[in-house]
């Protein structure tokens, strides 16, 4: 029978199912941070459970870090016992641990990648929805509650029922301008932020096949914001080329082993999906969003939607409280909202493409008068890459503050917040009622048009800058 | 985990579509160690306002429905982060059933590792049972029997079989999971013998 690449991952991580249909699945690796580890560890303890193979965990602080100079340390209390207590955590447990001022630290969707640990047909799991982005290489990633981290731990194994399969095909070719981020929000646009719920979904098309490991990173990543458990492409060429030679990646006859089954690591031809979705490239222009939920997007040529258009009641009045949430009149030019605040980084955009990206697009350029900007690389070695290259430089020379890797602004539990009424053209995943900070207001964009509205001073077209 | 056994309570209501999971747990109590003592934050910003003070408007600062067991909202409730402080603020609030047409995948299965029961039902009997919480009449949940009592009427819900058995009982999977340890093993010499390059240092 033809099976679909989730099919197939799924079947070959079945340890054991009931006659309800309730599986137990196991997991290649488990990826952990500080926010939602300590319960779980805390869990084994009581229990005098152990790790069960703790080689296949790796942890690190991403959260709480602040990205300012760290070598005094963390001066919030409670973020510095949360990454202290991850550190004792790693310590009793045999966990391996890149630590605040190891240069490997950076947000755990970027170090995976980054060191191979995230490898193709596995199933990766981690404390925290962002977890999708390792669907990138063709594996089945997603993010679980605390008390399951805990339950990977003791049996590196998870309860799971299978979900439904969904394909959605990008077609065709992308305009100029148009990149990975603005596919996603496309896509979450059109479905939905519940339409993927009950589903992994499987990106395919023309599109997702020339984009970069780096950008199909960045759609998979927001598959969650879309309500999809996972989302995943099929590995190919680039997906071999990008692991080779990394450090956790398989050397020797183990790497030839390893390929070898990677190849086998695609959706039959004639095989069924549950539902099926095509959008085409042509069609997809520089967005931004304008509202609290991640499916309020418009394009950059656009206008704020009048929720008096809107026949459905319940979403009217969801509108219209995004809107004074977010400080907005209908029928406003996106084009004439100003800014305050740039944010370039997160697991969804802080990776060395997308600097490069970035800072191609600002060389020779400032930043304009009204707003402040910054990048924070997605990992130490992100940012080693990117000072190699002289990025650090123009980001600097622009007026952009150039800081240490971690979460950071995405989501704010260090010190890097929006004021209340600040807006901010951000290039992370999330933009929901205070999500950077009490009050602060959150327009989703790509990369090249953050620099866009860094230089403009209000929300603004990357084609034309 | 606490056995789950039938409620009664008044319910308290948020027609809100996408409650997602930084309103109802806001970030700055996520840096915490501990499960317990975060439901005086559970919907932070919309029961405090800038300076901490209690917003009295709030369903949830409101008589009787701080007391409510049972919570009302609009769809796709939970969306967002994966931080099972949702439901440990929920729970610790007192609330151990949410009502909802649909619930973010994340969010529905960390409710059931911690004694609340997300019940996924249709929109017009959510619109239905917010007229209890509008008069202040209590409804009820069997789950042993699948049903919400209000008024004269009772109507069944679904809820998988298998997380229903360890809601009731208070099961705690983990030690089912560990029941399985041969199978665990088995799976590994799998592993070993066929895809040697996933076990890391072997």
């Amino acid at each position: 029978m033809s099976k679909t690449l989730y099919d197939k991952i799924w079947e070959n991580h079945l340890v054991h199912k009931q006659d309800d249909g309730t599986c137990l699945i196991y997991v290649d690796r488990h990826l952990v941070h500080e926010v939602t580890s300590p319960q779980a560890f805390e869990g084994l303890r009581l229990q005098k459970r152990k790790v069960r193979r703790p080689e296949l965990t790796l942890a690190v602080p991403d959260h709480n870090v602040p990205t300012t100079d760290r070598s005094k340390g963390i001066d919030d209390e409670e973020s510095r016992i949360q990454v202290e207590t991850l550190r004792k955590n790693c310590k009793e447990f045999g966990v391996e641990l890149f630590d605040v001022n190891d240069k490997r630290q950076g947000i755990v969707h970027i170090i995976g990648p980054e060191q191979g640990f995230t490898q193709p047909g596995t199933v990766i799991v981690c404390g925290d929805s962002h977890t999708a982005t390792h669907g990138a290489f063709g594996s089945l990633a997603f993010g679980i509650g605390t008390s399951e981290v805990e339950h990977v731990l003791a049996t590196q194994t998870l309860i799971q029922k299978k979900s439904k399969n969904l394909r959605i095909n990008v077609n065709g070719e992308l305009p100029k301008g148009v990149t990975a981020k603005d596919v996603i929000l496309k896509i979450i646009g059109t479905i939905g932020t519940a339409g993927g719920t009950g589903y992994v979904v499987e990106f395919a098309g023309d599109v997702i096949k020339n984009l970069s490991m780096e950008e199909r990173m960045t759609v998979c990543n927001m598959t969650i914001e879309a309500g999809a458990r996972a989302g995943l492409i099929a590995p190919d060429e680039k997906t071999f080329k990008y692991l080779e030679g990394k450090t956790m990646s398989p050397k020797g006859e183990n790497w030839k082993k390893a390929l070898e089954f990677w190849k086998t690591l695609y959706s039959d031809k004639d095989c069924k999906f549950d539902k099926e979705i095509n959008i085409e490239g042509k069609d997809i222009e520089p967005l931004v969003t304008w509202g609290t939920s991640p499916q309020d997007v418009s394009p950059i040529t656009g206008v704020v939607p009048d929720p008096a258009n809107e026949k459905n009641e319940d979403r009217k009045i969801a509108m219209e409280r995004s809107l004074e949430y977010m400080g907005l009149k209908a029928n406003t030019k996106i084009s004439d909202i100003k800014i305050d605040k740039i944010f370039i980084g997160s697991c969804t955009n802080g990776r060395i493409e997308d600097l490069r990206l970035a800072a191609d697009l600002l060389k020779g350029k400032k930043i304009s008068s009204k707003v402040s900007a910054m990048v924070v690389p997605g990992s130490g070695l992100v940012k080693e890459q990117a000072e190699k290259e002289g990025l650090d430089k123009i980001f600097k020379n622009a007026g952009f503050e150039w800081r240490e890797p971690g979460c950071s602004m995405c989501l704010g539990m260090n010190p890097d917040q929006l004021k209340p009424k600040e807006r901010c053209a951000s290039t992370s995943n999330r933009n929901f009622e205070g999500r950077q900070g009490r009050g602060g207001r959150t327009h989703l964009v790509s990369p090249g048009m953050a620099i866009a509205a860094a230089i403009k001073g209000h929300l603004a077209d990357v084609r034309k800058i | 985990m606490e056995k789950f056994t039938n409620l009664k309570s008044i319910p308290s209501y948020l027609s809100l579509q996408n409650i997602d999971t930084d309103m109802i747990i806001p970030k700055q109590f996520l840096k915490t160690i501990k499960r317990t003592g975060l439901g005086k934050s559970l919907f932070y910003e919309m029961r405090y306002d800038e300076n901490g003070k209690i917003i009295q408007d709030f369903i949830l600062n409101k008589e009787p429905y701080n007391k409510s067991r049972i919570l009302l909202a609009g769809k796709n409730f939970g969306c967002g982060s994966s931080r099972e402080h949702a439901p440990w603020a929920l729970s610790d609030f007192g609330i151990k059933c949410v009502i909802s047409s649909s619930f973010a995948d994340i969010f529905y299965n960390n409710c059931f590792k911690n004694g609340i029961l997300p019940i996924k039902i249709d929109e017009q009997i959510v619109v239905e049972l917010s007229e209890y919480s509008k008069r202040k009449k209590e409804i009820e949940i069997d789950l042993e029997k699948q049903e919400i009592k209000y008024g004269n009427k009772v109507i069944k819900f679904e809820v998988d079989s298998f997380k229903k058995k360890c809601l009731i009982e208070g099961l705690d999977d983990i030690a089912l999971s560990l029941e399985k340890t041969s199978q665990i093993d088995n799976f590994e010499k799998n592993i070993k013998e066929n895809s040697p390059w996933l076990l890391k240092n072997d």
